[in-house]
């Protein structure tokens, strides 16, 4: 990692279960995660314009943040929308939001980027499409630093 | 070919028929179990979409990983090739079915790779994978009925030049019919990647100068098969002016929206002389002392 920081706690459990497996399994590990994202909660399903696009994907996908309290100490909340036919997006958004969401917004800040190239992905999705997580690691920082005040 | 061509009447107008199945023909192979010599290959934009259900016995070659070396910026070589068809469970002599999602986008490109390579019997199947799903047709997440990998598919020296053009040769070609079939906005410049797709670092917005804007989805149906020959012709021969005996260039972004029209041209028009550029704008849009064109006009060839 760079600045030798370790990988952040639940990452680095994310990323000790793919590195677990090989190839194909590890593939159908992305898209158990794929599966698994949330739905949109009411407020935003029926409101998907405040929803902010992540146009380093591939495939469309939008999300938005929210934050409880204030400051570094403040709560993170995730949100996601991404369609089927857009698994590997789905898996990306749903990696951040088990590592991310509900944490300390203070700590998703600190996030290092090199994260999402840490998961042991790059060599089942390509280099290339991993992008698109970075894309919304980076949008999600934003989002959240603005709405906290930090 | 080693199995016969799908007869259906609807597709014996295009010129060559025998590049293009319906949906209906391979159900109708697959439903005996999948003969020996029949290969289906799902190709997609995104990676893991095979992973969430396929058509039966299908297996998956991805243009990223499997088809692009890694590291140049090249397609794989003849020995890479070989080893993805022995893994894939393809001979030199199996009938291949490309499908994908995106109206086949990957799928045609995937198709023009093995075209790359001399692979005689390479077919898409119309309508690709939504279609398949549309109509109810048959999906599986399971490995049953996949070709068990093969030995021995040769070692081809990869032929390029009959149906893939370079940079120095678009440069060669300004003036001639070059066929531009990314969006509108993507080709007056005033964007330089597709709309809602990531910005891929493209310098330079715009065109190659005299190409003309014929985007690819002018060529798809509303349910992402292909147009008739009759309304193929209206717009790439009557309204377009492009004759099938002039050597012709399409290019995109990255050559997979271009390889679809790179399709519709060779095979169901019968043009016979295509190109497609895959380095496409990704390339000129970043090339040094290039000409670019910008707006909707096609633009004049520069003086050198």
């Amino acid at each position: 990692m760079t600045e030798g920081t370790a990988l952040p706690g639940a990452f680095a459990e994310i990323a000790d279960d793919f590195h677990a497996l090989t190839g194909r399994d590890r593939l159908q590990l992305l898209l158990e995660f794929a599966n698994g994202l949330p739905a949109l909660p009411e407020r935003y399903a029926e409101h998907p314009e405040l929803l902010e696009p992540v146009p380093e994907c591939q495939s469309p996908i939008f999300l938005i943040t929210e934050v409880e309290g204030g400051g570094r100490e403040a709560t993170a909340r995730l949100f996601f929308s991404a369609p089927p036919e857009a698994p590997t997006t789905r898996g990306f958004a749903a990696i951040l939001a088990e590592a991310l969401d509900g944490r300390p917004v203070g700590e998703v800040l600190d996030t290092p980027e090199t994260v999402t190239t840490e998961l042991g992905l790059a060599e089942v999705v390509s280099p290339l499409r991993l992008n698109g997580m970075a894309g919304m690691l980076a949008r999600i920082k934003r989002q959240l630093a603005l709405k906290a005040g930090v | 070919m080693t199995v016969s061509a799908d007869p259906t009447p609807a597709l014996q107008e295009y010129a060559r028929p025998e590049k293009l199945v319906t949906t209906q023909w391979l159900a109708d192979q697959l439903a005996a179990g999948r003969p020996a010599d029949l290969v289906v290959v799902e190709s997609d934009e995104d990676v893991l979409l095979y992973e969430t259900g396929h058509i039966p016995g299908a297996v998956k070659i991805d243009w990223h990983l499997d088809l692009n070396d890694p590291v140049t910026r090249d397609y794989v070589d003849g020995e890479g090739f070989a080893k993805l068809m022995d893994a894939a469970g393809i001979t030199r002599d199996t009938t291949v079915v490309v499908y994908g999602d995106k109206s086949n986008w990957w799928a045609a490109y995937a198709l023009w790779v093995f075209e790359l390579f001399g692979h005689a019997d390479v077919r898409l199947l119309d309508g690709g994978r939504a279609a398949w799903q549309a109509e109810g047709r048959e999906m599986t997440t399971s490995d049953d009925g996949r070709p068990a990998p093969t030995t021995g598919y040769p070692v081809v020296e990869r032929e390029d030049a009959p149906i893939r053009a370079y940079r120095e040769d678009v440069l060669d070609f300004l003036g001639g019919p070059l066929i531009d079939v990314r969006s509108p906005q993507e080709y007056s410049g005033e964007r330089t990647h597709m709309p809602d797709y990531p910005q891929e670092g493209t310098v330079r917005g715009g065109h190659i100068p005299t190409a003309r804007s014929v985007p690819w989805a002018r060529a798809a149906a509303e349910d992402g098969r292909f147009k008739s020959r009759a309304e193929l012709e209206e717009i790439y021969q009557s309204e377009l002016g492009f004759e099938t005996t002039t050597p012709t260039i399409v290019y995109c972004r990255i050559g997979e929206r271009s390889a679809h029209s790179w399709f519709v041209l060779t095979y169901l028009l019968g043009f016979e002389n295509v190109r497609n550029y895959d380095g496409s704008w990704t390339e000129w849009g970043n090339g040094v002392r290039l000409p670019i064109a910008q707006g909707t006009e096609p633009g004049e060839v520069p003086a050198r």
